[in-house]
């Protein structure tokens, strides 16, 4: 009796241990995620705008229906889904690509790393930034239509023409990006037992069909979660073109958040806005749970 | 005439080291440029662009530099960066490698509950509750201090499950031999496990402190007065202010990337390692 009721104290003061342990992390996020999902579901039936922050209407689900009926909104939905279709496939593959290339066990792969890793150990502000000057339209100051130029092309209004401005964006995502999918591929590859390659080579299997029978089914599941993560990231663009192009030529290169951004400190309408992020919130977790269901079918 | 195996083994490695330098050369010559430009006189920048020439300053000059630390405090926009990603990362070291501890090591009701939600919030989009947390803070009346930079972040539940996955293997025998002899778990944690963890701690924080370093929208929203500008709304602003001359917004960027540079020739390999670390066991 005695023994159980010491092994009962045990265990409780081990409970309290735990909560102990992990109740500051749980206090932050609590109020600084749980809280804010209350509060953005709150405003988001409210009419606000916080140039008469002392009128908070309540509305119920109008600002639903407004977005539902607000070309903008459309269009920016639709951007980012443009950009988030080409750009995962593109990096995705790029990364794998340069993964094979470096997995190479040679001298001097190790550089060839750094380098393909480098433009992500930069920042995307910097890249930005950088890929602006370089994506001048004028062939005497950016880079690009310099050598376009130079070598009988016309040259090409990267960023200030409709048609291209999201697809530069894109290829430099794509670039500055590439590195870090290229880690996890990698790792993935070194995963796999060289016994496989040894017993194919031994069989007579060319390069292409040890690619095709045992790299690419041992890469299944990291190719499943670098889709995955890749997507979600791909849906939260905004550095790139708040910086390069501010959602122009034409709104062609504002994606979701530029959107609520814009809606909530441009115009002011911060319930509106807020609408927004719930309906954005819930095509992201739509998202993820898509594509797992249908990373997951193919086995 | 037939080419013996050495041989074709020979130019198939030369074929290979070309085809990687080219590719090489694409993902860095615009770094390279970036750092060349920042050293060239203003009107040598946009000089002999369609060809290597531009890689190569004939004259060398620093004054890009000065000019950069002349029109802005850029120095300051530095120091706020490193000194609230430092404070992030620090707290968020202590708070969630705690938190990691305990979902691995107790056993307590509601553990597989917390770890769910953990796993589940791993990917949360955080620009989704944006608004509802600048007008949080806003009402916490830290806008424009180092609160509203700092204390949202340092609950992480990436990091909390990549502890987790590390303490989970932490041997059991050394946890219970410090306890024979007497440790409070507390102390447990603090002399035996985190000393045995460098690592772990090493990964997350590299992980942590870069991903900070990149912010950009929040910063945006929080720290609109010039003396808390962090480094990245600082190039930004620079970039857009007049008089625009490309040599000293080349400077800048140099400015802005060597820090990550400094810290990942130092942290490569655990910067590696965490990046990879969740794509294979996840």
């Amino acid at each position: 009796m005695k023994q159980v009721q010491n092994k009962n104290k045990v265990k409780q003061r081990e409970t309290i241990t735990a909560y102990l342990f992990s109740l500051p992390a749980i206090i932050l996020l609590i109020t600084f995620i749980a809280v804010p999902v209350v509060i953005a579901l709150r405003y988001s039936t409210m009419e606000y705008n916080t140039l008469r922050p002392n009128e908070k209407i309540f509305i119920g689900i109008k600002n639903y229906i407004d977005l539902f009926q607000d070309q903008d909104f459309w269009i920016a939905f639709k951007n980012t889904v443009y950009f988030a279709v080409i750009v995962v496939p593109l990096q995705c593959g790029l990364a794998l690509a340069l993964a094979l290339l470096v997995s190479k066990r040679t001298r001097g792969v190790s550089i060839f790393r750094i380098a393909f890793f480098s433009p992500t150990v930069t920042s995307m502000v910097v890249i930005a930034i950088l890929w602006q000057i370089m994506l001048n339209s004028s062939p005497s100051q950016g880079w690009f239509n310099a050598i376009i130029t130079s070598i009988g092309f016309d040259s090409i209004p990267f960023l200030t023409s409709k048609d291209t401005a999201m697809n530069s964006i894109i290829v430099m995502s794509a670039w500055q990006g590439a590195g870090y999918q290229m880690m996890i591929f990698l790792a993935g590859i070194q995963g796999i037992s060289t016994d496989l390659y040894e017993a194919a080579s031994i069989d007579g299997a060319n390069v292409f069909q040890k690619f095709r029978y045992i790299t690419i089914p041992g890469l299944k599941n990291v190719t499943k979660y670098i889709i995955l993560i890749t997507s979600i990231q791909a849906m939260r663009l905004f550095t790139q073109p708040y910086i390069m192009t501010q959602g122009g030529p034409q709104d062609s290169t504002k994606p979701l958040v530029y959107y609520i951004y814009n809606v909530a400190f441009r115009s002011r309408q911060f319930g509106y806005a807020c609408a927004a992020a719930v309906v954005y919130f819930v095509i992201i977790v739509a998202l993820s749970l898509l594509l797992k269901k249908v990373l997951k079918s193919d086995e | 005439m037939k080419i013996s195996n050495k041989a074709k083994h020979k130019i198939g490695l030369v074929l290979y080291y070309i085809f990687g330098i080219i590719i090489s050369l694409i993902f860095i010559a615009p770094l390279i440029w970036m750092v060349v430009s920042s050293l060239k006189e203003e009107p040598d920048i946009f000089k002999n662009l369609n060809s290597l020439a531009t890689f190569f300053p004939e004259t060398v000059t620093l004054n890009n530099y000065a000019s950069v630390f002349e029109r802005t405090p850029m120095l300051r926009f530095v120091f706020n960066s490193l000194f609230y990603c430092f404070a992030i990362v620090i707290l968020d070291l202590i708070v969630n490698s705690m938190f990691g501890y305990a979902l691995a090591k107790f056993k307590f009701k509601g553990r597989e509950f917390l770890t769910n939600c953990v796993v589940a919030l791993m990917v949360f989009p955080f620009e989704a509750i944006i608004l509802a947390l600048y007008v949080e803070v806003n009402a916490f009346g830290w806008l424009n201090t180092w609160f509203a930079l700092i204390v949202p972040f340092v609950g992480k539940c990436f990091t909390i499950y990549l502890f987790r996955q590390f303490f989970v293997d932490f041997p059991d025998e050394l946890i219970e031999a410090a306890e024979i002899d007497g440790c409070r778990p507390m102390s447990v944690f603090v002399r035996i496990v985190v000393p045995n963890s460098g690592p772990v701690f090493a990964t997350a924080f590299i992980l942590d402190f870069s991903a900070h370093w990149n912010d950009y929208l929040w910063p945006l929203l929080v720290s609109t007065s010039e003396n808390m500008r962090t480094i990245q709304l600082g190039i930004a602003t620079f970039f857009n202010t007049e008089p625009i001359e490309y040599g000293p917004i080349m400077a800048s960027l140099v400015i802005c990337t060597i820090p990550m540079v400094i810290l990942f020739l130092f942290l490569q390999k655990y910067y590696v390692q965490g990046i990879t670390a969740s794509g294979i066991k996840g």
